[in-house]
């Protein structure tokens, strides 16, 4: 009869109900935490929703370049200066990571044996110290800097102490957009002059000198520009009042530590992923094009990097995703970053634990999917195209 | 699988366990109490590694009353921040960390203030090298500031009615405060007066800070306990009152066996030789006797602490008994 047939035999059926049966007990859990907490928030009389968004901070954050805070702003305030903290020490950090990491990736490949091995202890030393550590050792470091009284200065403009460095803020005057459009577009002709030259070249084998030329054009055409408007741009210059030095621009020790941390540690892991790029293109390659006469610098430019690159750029992707997320450690030096400032304070203040920890948890996903979209579109774009 | 919902129905029983906290005490075999992470004569570890003061007496205090015994405490350190997520979760039985009791804490965070054991006021220290002798002349210095506090929303007020500018250095502990502050990070470090007191003693050379004269808020700090646990609260509220009452009667750690035969009625239903107090609370019927024997009454344990003899040097002032000049008034033992 056909009902004593073992449904379980059948691998269809078995592998549909198996996945249902997981898909339902994880819903289940999901429904069991929701329900739980609503019924202890409840029980515990913590009021929750989010209106408390739109309620003034009450507090002062000092660390905001973008946007000028005060303590009667709401908190959803309090959140975007802590999302542009976030994005601020991360970019720069991404940047300067890369620059140092391509850099030491490199010198390890190099013959000089000195190089080579200065390299070699800081990649290791950074990569096995906690990295939360290194923030608080570089923090320690920038406030043992002279007080603002004995701030070192150079010339009268810079001033170095643990207050930060202040350093003289540019000031934009009539007619001084008229270089920045200039600025913008040398830089956009300089693309399509690379595109043109690289068409010609491959059609005609010609060359032109694009970088001198590209070069010329971003840095010479708007200062000329700019001598021709009358110099349109002055400086505010800083200057010690009463406690505090007023004018200028300041980095703060905190925003440095951070940045020397995260840049410092996550380089040291971005140069090995870099010099495993580099070693996994083959040494037949290297000499192929030896062969075919290719200067040295054109071999690594021309042959090696972009070969190379397919191997470094998912390692680095999860490099930066890395540096992005560690940037929530800002709260050990008080970085008026998102965990810190919206994370930590708000949430703290209002007592809104759940709803600030969600809006937080969902700022970094969204910001580390972006970087990862972006950074797979490079990927794609620069993988081997079969033809 | 099996794991799976063992997991599950544990947790299940975790989260529903947390109903009558004086018989989870109990059960237990001692007190988790959570206190700051080190603030000289308030809560901090002593010479001999021993937590010792204000707070960490009514924490001592609460555990003779259930226990009879004053080394039946966890003392668990807790930040300004991490303090009300440790309570309302149940990690800490309860809070003796001088925290200001204010409405939204009270009402909206669901817990429960159950008495003020110091009536505190936040203040300014500065650098005496400063010459500074308000606080209306701190425009643009930079101030350092515990996060998520009031002193923080009060700091924001203070410079925005008297219209001058400030820069916020946040930090998280104390001990961050006094390293930022004797690095010259700072200029002026605001907390609760009794907290600069501490901190002033602590610093390697005290004459070299004043504190200004300003005080610019009230911060009655007291223990509290989670909402809605009423006998829980009763056990800490009274803990408290205990020692306050037997300072006003004159009872202290060492007349306290010849009190027992004291003709004044109050006295008698405080040691429990008359009334059945303790039976109310479900404590044992000596538990303020225990206390007071064992930790003392309110004068003992504030001199021994905070008081003029200290090197936080803080004169009783409002924390003096009603009937001498202060505040501190607890309801009648009867």
């Amino acid at each position: 009869m056909r009902s004593n047939v073992n449904f379980f035999s059948d691998e269809k059926f078995r592998s549909i109900f198996f996945q249902t049966l997981v898909i339902g007990l994880f819903a289940l859990g999901i429904f069991f935490i929701v329900q739980t907490t609503a019924y202890n928030l409840e029980k515990r009389n913590i009021a929750t929703g989010w209106r408390f968004l739109t309620d003034p901070a009450g507090f002062d954050i000092s660390f905001s370049p973008f946007i000028n805070f005060k303590s009667t702003d709401t908190h959803l305030d309090v959140y975007f200066v802590g999302v542009l903290n976030t994005l601020l020490v991360s970019f720069c950090g991404c940047i300067a990571a890369t620059i140092l990491g391509f850099l030491v990736g490199i010198i390890r490949l190099s013959s000089n044996w000195l190089l080579v091995r200065v390299a070699y202890i800081y990649v290791e030393f950074t990569r096995n110290v906690p990295l939360l550590l290194q923030i608080i050792l570089w923090y320690s470091i920038l406030i043992q800097l002279p007080r603002v009284k004995q701030s070192l200065e150079f010339l009268d403009t810079f001033f170095i102490s643990n207050r930060g460095i202040y350093s003289p803020r540019p000031v934009f005057e009539n007619g001084f957009s008229y270089v920045f459009i200039a600025f913008i577009l040398a830089l956009v002709s300089s693309f399509f002059l690379r595109r043109w030259a690289k068409k010609r070249q491959d059609e005609t084998g010609k060359q032109f000198p694009v970088a001198t030329s590209a070069f010329g054009m971003i840095i010479f055409i708007p200062l000329l520009l700019f001598f021709i408007l009358g110099s349109p741009l002055s400086f505010d210059y800083p200057a010690l009042k009463g406690f505090n030095f007023k004018g200028g621009m300041v980095i703060r020790p905190e925003f440095i530590a951070m940045f020397l941390a995260l840049t410092i540690y996550t380089a040291a892991f971005i140069s090995e992923t870099v010099r495993s790029g580099i070693l996994s293109v083959t040494k037949g390659q290297r000499e192929a094009s030896a062969s075919l006469g290719l200067k040295k610098s054109w071999i690594m430019r021309l042959i090696i990097i972009p070969q190379a690159l397919r191997v470094i750029v998912p390692p680095l992707t999860s490099q930066y995703l890395n540096l992005t997320k560690n940037s929530s450690l800002g709260i050990a030096v008080g970085y008026a970053d998102l965990v810190h400032g919206f994370g930590g304070i708000s949430l703290n203040q209002t007592g809104q634990a759940i709803e600030c920890m969600v809006i937080v948890m969902a700022t970094y996903l969204t910001i580390s999917l972006t970087i990862s979209l972006f950074m797979n579109i490079y990927n794609r774009s620069i993988q081997f195209k079969e033809k | 699988m099996k794991k799976l919902l063992s997991i599950l129905a544990v947790s299940v029983f975790a989260f529903s366990a947390n109903a009558g906290t004086l018989d989870d005490v109990k059960n237990r075999g001692f007190l988790k109490c959570g206190v700051t992470t080190g603030l000289a004569g308030f809560a901090a570890p002593d010479d001999s590694g021993e937590w010792a003061g204000l707070d960490a007496d009514m924490c001592r205090a609460v555990a003779v009353a259930v226990f009879g015994d004053r080394s039946k405490v966890e003392f668990i350190t807790t930040t300004g921040k991490s303090r009300f997520p440790t309570l309302a979760s149940g990690e800490v039985d309860m809070l003796a960390r001088n925290t200001t009791w204010t409405i939204s804490r009270d009402v909206n965070l669901g817990f429960e203030f159950v008495g003020v054991n110091f009536y505190d006021g936040q203040g300014f220290m500065v650098p005496s090298a400063l010459g500074v002798s308000s606080a209306k002349e701190l425009d643009g210095a930079t101030v350092c500031i515990q996060t998520g506090t009031t002193t923080e929303l009060n700091l924001a007020d203070f410079f925005r009615l008297n219209g001058i500018s400030y820069e916020a250095l946040p930090i998280e502990t104390n001990d961050e405060g006094k390293e930022n502050l004797f690095a010259g990070r700072c200029d002026v470090y605001t907390t609760d007066a009794s907290g600069l007191s501490s901190t002033r003693a602590a610093a390697a050379d005290p004459g070299k800070w004043v504190v200004l004269p300003e005080i610019i808020s009230k911060e009655p700090l007291g223990p509290l306990v989670r909402h809605g646990d009423h006998q829980w609260g009763d056990v800490v509220r009274w803990s408290l009152n205990a020692m306050i009452i037997a300072e006003e009667l004159g009872v202290t750690s060492e007349n306290v066996d010849a009190q027992k035969s004291s003709n004044v009625p109050e006295v008698l239903r405080l040691l429990g030789v008359e009334g059945s107090y303790g039976e109310m609370l479900e404590l044992a019927p000596d538990w303020a006797y225990q206390i007071i024997k064992q930790i003392g009454n309110y004068s003992e344990s504030y001199e021994a602490n905070v008081g003029p003899d200290t090197p936080l040097e803080i004169a009783r002032g409002l924390n003096a008994l009603w009937t001498q000049g202060g505040i501190l008034y607890a309801p009648p033992f009867r």
